[in-house]
């Protein structure tokens, strides 16, 4: 079909594209173009290009500020935060999933169904309705602003959503070479190895990137679970403060969500084709 | 596999048909001790914090005076509804989720058709248009927000430019309930389409080329193309990415949270479960608000799976 377009369509189509793909991109060049505006040139229009949006002078100060200078202790922590409990609730979640869509692809066992439904309803649970009886328990047995506090809801983003990906995956995977392995004289640990493993890892790891991508965008946990010392990036940027109360810190927050958000995209945009798949599998036949 | 059984059951012997369901008995056990971890971790987490918000929701209690608790049955239910700071919100929320929809449905459509029929730059496009999924809410609502800001921002700058020096260069974005809302609805559209378009695209892609190529030999135009032949063949993926969307849209919070933080009537349903249970540690309303919220997500669940009949369990399963 592809073949019989003319050349204006080619044309038009080509230049649609660029219109959606700079529609995209401004969002994100504009916050980089913040964050690397020294503060003066924040409200001053002279001093950037554009129409006030890319700064003439660019400036590392906002870096400096939140990796060394007075927002350090605030953002350094939480960076940290972020990564601890995103990588373990993604760790813990994708562990079971995978058990659990292994199951699900393979076995013959009443309740496949419903915990494939569950899973999909969890996924759309209001996660706010959760915060209000965790604040209260948390509180009860001191929970409140620590780490496992934060994993245990994590686990409810992350959880539900690896189950229903890597069950799409796995009912994909042909899985009879296994057999066919075993036959042409593999041992059971050469057929999972050499087999099972290299069909099953794509899936877990896209899986696994999707989780982490959800847990690291979550806001409503942490911002209503935490006070300081467990807080996250998502939490910790919605709270930074200026030098002064009459400052703005809207060079360090834009510093900040550019250190967050620069490797998140490049990790999404490299593995793009297997995100996709992830994404669309559970709502698509694929 | 258990028609399979049923089918050759007549040729076997008693002795075979014993072994036969050990093993498919083994099979569950072994189904359910691989599956039963995750499923149970996943309810609860989920499931134990709803139970416990409906039992939190009955009565009166705020954290920071225990002894007061009090048995209030649904008293908190109607003090809610009677609250015009809740139907404030519901509305607010209403407005977001239809306008977001409408906007989201008609651009990721188009990008959808762009992406599908477009040669180049194809591989560039379909790259490109994750970006927005892949950014930080949070982080987008900074961006947007001090895109628009006065002094920070860039918005009135151009469209200043635009209309020639028609529109203010002093223009508070946030100054008003309808120009924040609309800046929020905006932020929230450009975050959430390009998921939109990679569902619709999925569903585009399984529209049969040759229904569309007949119905162009017989002199359909480009609109009846589409109304015709290409939206009815891709109406189940359509209804999934709306309801998706629909119940996404609903709990909408960071944008706002990071935008206004509720000011000028902008605050929605999940703030407000916020504010009553962190700011104000009012546990037994905030859990009343919060069943409310729940309920309103599982009718429009409901809804969609019952009239538009989605069936969300067999796609996807082959």
């Amino acid at each position: 079909m592809e073949t019989n377009v003319s050349t204006k369509t080619k044309n038009g189509l080509g230049v649609a594209s660029i219109v959606i793909m700079i529609w995209t991109v401004i969002p994100l060049l504009w916050i980089i173009a913040t964050s690397l505006k020294s503060t003066a040139a924040l409200g001053d229009p002279s001093q950037n290009t554009f129409g006030n949006f890319w700064p003439k002078h660019i400036t590392w100060d906002n870096y400096q500020l939140i990796f060394s200078g007075g927002a350090s202790d605030l953002f350094l922590p939480a960076l940290w935060h972020s990564i601890i409990v995103c990588v373990v609730s993604t760790v813990i979640s994708v562990i079971l999933a995978t058990f659990c869509a292994y199951a699900i692809s393979r076995l013959n066992f009443p309740g496949k169904k419903l915990i494939l439904t569950t899973a999909l309803a969890v996924s759309f649970f209001p996660t706010i309705a959760m915060v209000t009886p965790l604040f209260n328990l948390w509180r009860q047995i001191g929970l409140f602003d620590t780490i496992p506090g934060l994993i245990i809801p994590y686990l409810a983003l992350t959880l539900p959503l690896s189950i229903w990906i890597l069950s799409a995956f796995f009912q994909q995977i042909p899985w009879e070479m296994e057999q066919a392995a075993q036959v042409d004289g593999a041992t059971s640990w050469q057929a999972f190895v050499k087999v099972v493993a290299p069909l099953a890892a794509p899936g877990v790891f896209t899986t696994a990137i999707i989780a982490f991508f959800t847990a690291w965008n979550d806001f409503v946990f942490s911002s209503n679970l935490t006070a300081q010392s467990a807080q996250t990036v998502p939490a910790a940027l919605s709270f930074f403060t200026g030098a002064s109360q009459f400052v703005q810190p809207t060079g360090a927050i834009c510093a900040a969500a550019v250190v967050v958000t620069i490797p998140v995209v490049i990790l999404v945009l490299v593995f793009q084709k297997r995100i996709v798949a992830g994404l669309t599998s559970g709502a698509v036949k694929g | 596999m258990s028609t399979v059984a049923e089918a050759t059951k007549g040729d076997l012997t008693a002795e075979e048909k014993a072994h036969l369901s050990d093993r498919a008995k083994g099979e569950r056990n072994l189904g359910w001790r691989l599956a039963g971890p995750a499923f149970i971790i996943m309810l609860l987490v989920t499931l134990y914090p709803i139970c416990y918000a409906i039992y939190l929701s009955l009565f009166n209690y705020r954290l920071t005076d225990p002894a007061g608790r009090k048995m209030v049955w649904l008293q908190n239910y109607l003090t809610a509804l009677s609250d015009p700071l809740f139907w404030q919100a519901f509305t607010t929320t209403l407005i977001i989720v239809v306008v977001t929809l409408v906007f989201e449905l008609v651009i990721g459509m188009a990008i959808a058709m762009v992406m599908h029929r477009v040669v180049w730059p194809r591989r560039t496009l379909r790259t490109i248009v994750l970006i927005p999924y892949s950014i930080v809410t949070v982080v987008s609502g900074f961006s947007w927000l001090y895109a628009a800001q006065v002094g920070t921002g860039f918005f009135d700058h151009w469209l200043h430019a635009i209309t020639f020096g028609g529109f203010p260069m002093d223009y508070n974005w946030f100054g008003g309930r309808w120009s924040s809302l609309a800046i929020i609805c905006a932020s929230e559209i450009w975050k959430t389409t390009p998921f939109m378009s990679l569902l619709l695209l999925a569903g585009l892609a399984q529209v049969d080329s040759a229904q569309e190529e007949a119905a162009k030999v017989d002199g359909a135009t480009w609109w009846q193309r589409f109304t015709k032949v290409i939206l009815p063949n891709m109406k189940a993926a359509l209804m999934v990415a709306l309801l998706f969307r629909t119940l996404d849209a609903v709990r909408i919070y960071d944008n706002p949270y990071v935008m206004t933080g509720g000011a000028n009537k902008t605050e929605t349903l999940s703030m407000l479960v916020g504010t009553e249970t962190v700011s104000r540690v009012e546990i037994g309303m905030g859990s009343a608000l919060a069943v409310i919220l729940f309920i309103i997500v599982l009718l429009i669940a409901l809804i969609f799976v019952k009239l538009f009949k989605v069936d969300l369990t067999t796609s996807g399963r082959s």
